[in-house]
């Protein structure tokens, strides 16, 4: 796929993200939209995967550690072919196999049920370390919240997976500067983080987590790494492509409206 | 008067990875720094490939043991009981038991028996959490022979296991023919007049109180419940129809634990007079095991004095 027609689909995932989301009547549309070219670049053109046979063994993983982000996600799976498309307009409803956060039971393609931050990176680690193990090739990808990484379970698994020299592992940070109680150096700063993720032994690249050239090159980059993982520190804007939403923290865990709906797919045709 | 034969449950489980480690390549054993304690070090010799030690990080060793078995890794994730369960509880609940993940967590150094080192090393409500996840079985072998048998069991059984082992060496209380099956009591003695029902090192303290009251010309029955989780709940009903009185006894507090897991199985069926003899909603302290064990109130006199006060409640 050309990176003409990977922004096309990332416009086509934030389109289905919008209409789930004000269907469903709840849910966290800003940063759905500021992960969405990340995972959208990953599911069509980087990962090795197969909608038609999700438990492949030689498949490329992907965590979603920043398990809200979910509507993103589901829109990928459907759009790839992992489940009917209409099922996305059942999210968050009783019965749906699209569970407010991501639930392995229920959704094909979903590697690891999130929701309660800080927890992917371990798991994706796990799975490096089978890879390597079972001398496989697959690389595992993941997608961490600039605000999860104030727990510490992300530096244990930060430390073990720089430990076990992990290079099949590449992880992303959505870097929309927002949490829930506002700006993350307001809350509780992670800044200099490129330093700290330096000092625990991790390659790191900095980029525009909208650009897709930029996207692609850095992940063609980490698959170069040898010895290490690889931290890819994704700039973004939490409720990109609506400008409504764009750096309004009130987006964070709030639905659209019908109107806001409406308006916010106009923008995005 | 012949010399019991001590035998750790710590020392079974390495014995038993061994075993399982050579049998199937897929099993592979996390610790958390403490592998000489917990005896996974014998495997790390063996398989050095297969050992990951993962420091003092017990969160990110559950994701990891989560993330390696869905790759189809039989992981056994190991620490001190109090280290590997509240510590790391919410990722045992998520990344392992709500994502059905095949981790199988085993601990050492459970309850007071642990000893000198004191309440920030004693797990006292381990059961209660582990019970409390779905998914999780809960296994408390009363020896080693039971110890090696629980360790294959939950080897071969698809899903989130926790097995409670200790610091202490236990005496050899089943034989080597002993069956065990995942969620199924046993009756150690039969007895008429009142249940015992205990589990892991208990279960010596049940039967020592048991000797006493049968001289004394009381019969007891004696139940080993090494599975805490799923109870079961025929053999409670069963003992409860027969005999009419029911004494738990655990070295874990008496809320949440075996006791509560017994209690809520006979006011829903058949209640009858029923103690529970636990931790009394206290922390540990310091001091030698056998010490902590009378202090404590858990020892077979303990139990022997609580059958004698539920038969009267008859």
């Amino acid at each position: 796929m050309e990176i003409y027609e990977l922004e096309e689909k990332a416009k086509e995932v934030r389109r289905w993200i919008i209409k789930m989301l004000a269907e469903a009547g709840s849910g966290h549309p800003g940063g759905s939209l500021s992960c969405v070219d990340l995972i959208t670049c990953l599911y069509f053109k980087v990962m090795r995967h197969d909608p038609k046979n999700p438990k492949w063994q030689d498949r490329d993983r992907f965590i979603l550690s920043k398990g809200h982000g979910a509507p993103a996600l589901y829109a990928c799976l459907a759009l790839t072919g992992y489940f009917e498309v209409e099922r996305l307009m059942t999210l968050r409803k009783l019965d749906s196999i699209l569970q407010g956060h991501p639930d392995m039971s229920f959704t094909p393609g979903v590697e690891m049920s999130t929701g309660s931050l800080g927890q992917g990176l371990s798991v994706a680690t796990g799975m490096a370390i089978s890879g390597k193990l079972d001398k496989k090739d697959y690389r595992v990808y993941v997608v961490l919240g600039d605000g999860e990484i104030q727990e510490g379970q992300i530096w244990e698994a930060g430390m073990a997976a720089s430990h076990y020299r992990l290079d099949n592992l590449t992880a992303f940070m959505d870097y929309n500067r927002f949490q829930i109680d506002g700006l993350i150096e307001n809350v509780i700063g992670i800044e200099p983080v490129v330093d700290k993720w330096k000092s625990f032994g991790w390659e790191v690249l900095e980029i525009d987590g909208h650009r897709i050239r930029e996207i692609l090159d850095a992940i063609d980059t980490a698959k170069r790494v040898k010895g290490r993982p690889t931290m890819i520190i994704a700039h973004t804007v939490k409720g990109k492509g609506v400008s409504f939403m764009e750096g309004e923290n009130r987006f964070h865990g709030v639905a659209p409206t019908k109107e806001e709906r409406d308006r916010a797919l106009q923008e995005l045709t | 008067m012949k010399e019991e034969e001590l035998v750790g449950t710590r020392d079974a489980y390495g014995k038993a990875l061994l075993e399982l480690g050579r049998d199937n390549k897929q099993v592979v054993v996390l610790d958390s720094d403490v592998s000489e304690s917990t005896r996974t070090k014998w495997f790390a010799k063996e398989f050095p490939d297969r050992f990951f030690n993962m420091g003092i990080a017990e969160a990110n060793m559950m994701g990891v043991a989560s993330g390696l078995a869905t790759c189809g890794k039989i992981p056994f994730a190991s620490s001190f009981c109090e280290f590997g369960t509240s510590r790391c509880y919410e990722q045992i609940k998520l990344s392992i038991c709500w994502a059905r993940q095949n981790v199988k967590i085993v601990v050492s150094h459970a309850g007071i028996t642990v000893g000198e080192d004191g309440a920030s090393h004693q797990a006292i409500d381990d059961i209660a959490l582990m019970r409390g996840l779905p998914n999780m079985t809960v296994l408390v072998p009363c020896d080693a022979i039971e110890t090696k048998k629980a360790v294959f069991a939950a080897a071969t059984t698809d899903g989130p296991f926790y097995i409670r082992l200790a610091r202490a060496k236990f005496p050899l209380i089943l034989k080597d023919d002993y069956q065990f099956k995942i969620g199924k009591g046993v009756v150690l003695r039969e007895g008429k007049e009142a249940t015992i029902i205990a589990c892991g090192l208990m279960v010596k303290q049940a039967l020592l109180a048991h000797d006493t009251l049968s001289r004394e010309g009381i019969s007891v029955m004696v139940i080993n419940m090494s599975t805490v989780k799923p109870i079961d709940k025929d053999i409670i009903i069963k003992a409860a129809k027969e005999t009419g009185a029911i004494v738990t006894a655990e070295e874990h507090t008496i809320i949440g634990g075996l006791g509560s897991a017994v209690a809520e199985v006979l006011v829903e069926s058949n209640p009858v007079p029923m103690k529970r003899i636990g931790i009394l909603d206290r922390f540990g302290i310091s001091g030698s095991p056998d010490e902590l064990l009378k202090r404590f109130k858990l020892t077979g006199e303990d139990i022997h004095n609580a059958v004698l006060e539920v038969i009267k409640r008859k």
